[in-house]
């Protein structure tokens, strides 16, 4: 498959390894142990999946980030997710990744056990499309992702505006990225430099992390998703911090524009606005948000059936937090 | 999840776009981006292309990782 096969070409991993160590070398003598994060939850899959945590010489610390949009969602927006689905006329749509997640009592899976309509879609175009078709009911997409995700759920609440679909509405918890990686910079852990997201930046572009780069002088290496890909982001981010440098590199360069897609952030923004947000188990992040802009406030489920969270009291057993700030 | 997969434009339609992967066709919304070709690789994120492909950067990447293949550089050592 074009643009998969050529990044996972396991003669030039092997060669890109060899490269790895050699740049590895250079962090001083006796080398210095230096710790990368990948922000990304779709990274610290692929590094696991294909056993990059073996090919990284011990000098090299990979660590996860909070950027797994689920993981990072409260348990109290499930408490919600699931009192809207209880609702006579309810129909619940989701990506499928929200439905086992344990609220405090229940789960959407349990609840549909219980015969309530949960269903997973694959577009959220799909979830505007079954609202057409069950007009006496009303959907209620459960909109959680960054800003790779958030201008297609923007897409369906303007699709839903434009045709007139009335019982079409979003509960969102969407996040932004650049946000909790300034956070972790006065966290405790010492970061020496991120991978930063493939599909995020696509949208944001390099310029989404300038501020960063400039504010705490950290390494940031954008990275795709593919072993190869992955192998030579650790090798730049080695190479910035050997060097003494921190600057925006892009080694996604095929996918990711330096502007990022500007018509997505105009959609994004048309329909969203950035606010305040609770981050499961790290807490309230200033900016770290979006909601939904009074304009499209119909479109908005916690307006239209007048639901807030609650607040959240995660499990006291919950790890989430320790492992979303890489300290575990 | 950001998953994303690259994919081939075989029609632009009204609506959208139909694009393939290895023999797989799904029809996915071309909302997010301007001028969308039949031939175009794109990325797919649940069902919208969220960016199109550099080939030129993409193929620059590609003749970048091989041509370590020819190079001196010996990475045995490390196995």
């Amino acid at each position: 498959m074009k643009y998969i096969n050529e990044f996972r070409d396991q003669r030039i991993a092997k060669k890109l390894t060899g490269r790895l160590a050699a740049e590895a070398g250079r962090l001083g003598s006796p080398a210095r142990t230096v710790t990368l994060m990948e922000v990304c939850g779709t990274h610290t899959m692929s590094i696991y999946r294909h056993g990059i945590k073996a090919l990284v010489p011990d000098t090299v610390r990979l660590v996860s980030g909070p950027g797994c949009p689920v993981c990072v969602t409260p348990v109290g927006y499930v408490d919600t997710a699931i009192e809207l689905c209880r609702m006579e006329g309810a129909i619940t749509a989701n990506f499928g990744d929200m439905i086992r997640v344990p609220g405090t009592k229940s789960s959407l899976l349990n609840e549909r056990g219980r015969g309530r309509d949960i269903r997973v879609v694959y577009s959220p175009l799909d979830a505007v499309t079954m609202a057409k078709e069950n007009p006496k009911s009303q959907m209620i997409f459960l909109g959680v992702g960054f800003e790779t995700t958030t201008p297609l759920i923007a897409s369906a609440i303007l699709t839903a505006a434009r045709e007139g679909v009335e019982n079409f509405s979003v509960l969102a918890a969407h996040k932004v990225m650049p946000e909790p990686m300034e956070a972790l910079m006065s966290g405790e852990l010492k970061i020496d430099g991120y991978i930063c997201p493939a599909h995020v930046s696509a949208i944001i572009g390099e310029k989404g992390y300038i501020r960063l780069v400039e504010k705490y002088h950290i390494p940031c290496v954008i990275t795709g998703f593919e072993p190869l890909d992955i192998l030579r982001g650790i090798t730049m981010l080695v190479t910035q911090i050997a060097d003494g440098r921190a600057q925006v590199e892009n080694e996604y360069c095929r996918v990711v524009k330096p502007e990022g897609n500007v018509k997505a952030r105009e959609i994004l923004y048309e329909v969203f606005e950035k606010s305040d947000a609770v981050w499961r188990g790290v807490g309230l992040i200033k900016d770290s948000g979006l909601a939904i802009r009074e304009k499209y406030g119909k479109y908005d489920a916690a307006r239209r059936f007048g639901v807030s969270a609650p607040e959240s009291k995660e499990n006291p057993a919950c790890l989430c937090g320790e492992i979303l700030k890489g300290l575990k | 999840m950001c998953v994303a997969v690259p994919m081939k434009v075989v029609e632009v339609t009204e609506f959208g776009c139909v694009a393939e992967i290895g023999g797989m066709r799904k029809e996915a919304s071309i909302m997010l981006l301007n001028d969308v070709r039949v031939g175009d690789y794109v990325m797919i994120h649940a069902g919208f292309a969220i960016e199109k492909i550099n080939p030129e950067a993409a193929e620059e990447t590609i003749r970048l990782m091989r041509e370590i293949l020819d190079s001196e550089e010996n990475a045995d050592e490390v196995y």
